[in-house]
């Protein structure tokens, strides 16, 4: 099991940038009305056959060439099953994938959430020829994250850039925790 | 979000600097191993902490990337660094607490830091 949430989303949206994709969409809702943490993951990426998409999951699936196994699907499954959640993913080929997943959110399984914006500060800065939106949801106060926005802003300039990244970081860490209320669990 | 004209302001001083990094001033890569097995063993902070401890110093020739799984998974969280016209240096269970010995003895002078590499421990 990964440590944190904040894990699981760097590790599952790896899965995007793998498939090529173009924008990658993140969407986190804290939910205490209906005790629940989902997160959803949509990708405009090659996509997968249906009997792909229901294979995936299962450890002995992957498409590495260097060994048989491939962990990330299973274990966030895993977690979501073992916190009274529920996981489902959605794919066409050359349309792209969708993972929804859920945890119980007073569950005493569920990881905390941990590190969240550095999962997303990673992402952004390690992927510069991929497009992000967040949407960070905490009981219905809300914060998006859009890259398109921020590269139109800075253009010819790149989001790796030392200063540009200070700032998507340091833009990350306000608002989330912001949202959170200062703690994050 | 936090405000675009800031970010604009920002542009707007970088766009004057003649100096913008280009990949061909670029003579030492740090690669950070962030596949699941990475990741789950701790790979994302000790990354964070390279981009940090390198702004702290003002080091601007080098940059850090992330790769897939290397094979040893039970070494990570792993990072190689790889310095110009020099051999490669393979760093395992690294943790943040050791990013800034590796980027003051080893990136700034040059002295790989034997005790962390595989090497010494593998």
């Amino acid at each position: 099991m990964m440590r944190e949430l904040a894990d699981n989303i760097l590790d599952i949206a790896q899965n995007s940038i793998s498939a090529k994709a173009s924008l990658v969409e993140i969407d986190i809702t804290v939910s205490h009305a209906s005790n629940s943490v989902s997160l959803v993951f949509r990708d405009d990426g090659c996509g997968m056959s249906a009997e792909m998409a229901q294979a995936v999951s299962d450890p002995f699936t992957t498409t590495r060439k260097t060994r048989k196994v491939g962990l990330g699907l299973p274990l966030l499954k895993m977690t979501a099953q073992a916190t009274g959640g529920d996981f489902a993913i959605e794919s066409e080929i050359g349309k792209g994938t969708t993972v929804s997943v859920s945890f119980g959110l007073d569950h005493i399984d569920r990881p905390p959430m941990g590190d969240v914006p550095g999962s997303l500060f990673t992402l952004v800065l390690m992927n510069p020829g991929t497009d992000f939106l967040f949407v960070y949801d905490y009981d219905g106060a809300d914060f998006t994250f859009d890259t398109r926005v921020i590269r139109e802003t800075v253009a010819p300039i790149p989001l790796d850039n030392p200063e540009i990244s200070a700032w998507i970081k340091d833009c990350l860490y306000q608002e989330i925790t912001e949202l959170h209320g200062g703690l994050f669990s | 979000m936090k405000s675009l004209a800031e970010l604009a302001a920002i542009r707007a001083r970088m766009i004057e600097q003649v100096n913008l990094r280009k990949d061909d001033n670029v003579d030492t890569r740090i690669v950070v191993g962030m596949a699941t097995c990475g990741i789950a063993a701790g790979a994302r902070p000790v990354m964070l902490e390279f981009i940090e401890e390198l702004k702290r110093r003002g080091i601007e020739n080098v940059t850090v990337a992330q790769t897939g799984c290397i094979g040893m998974c039970r070494l990570e969280p792993m990072v190689e660094v790889y310095v110009k016209d020099q051999e490669k240096v393979t760093y395992i269970h690294m943790t943040p607490e050791k990013v800034a010995r590796v980027v003051g003895e080893h990136i700034v002078n040059g002295k790989p830091v034997d005790e962390f590499t595989i090497g010494a421990q593998g």
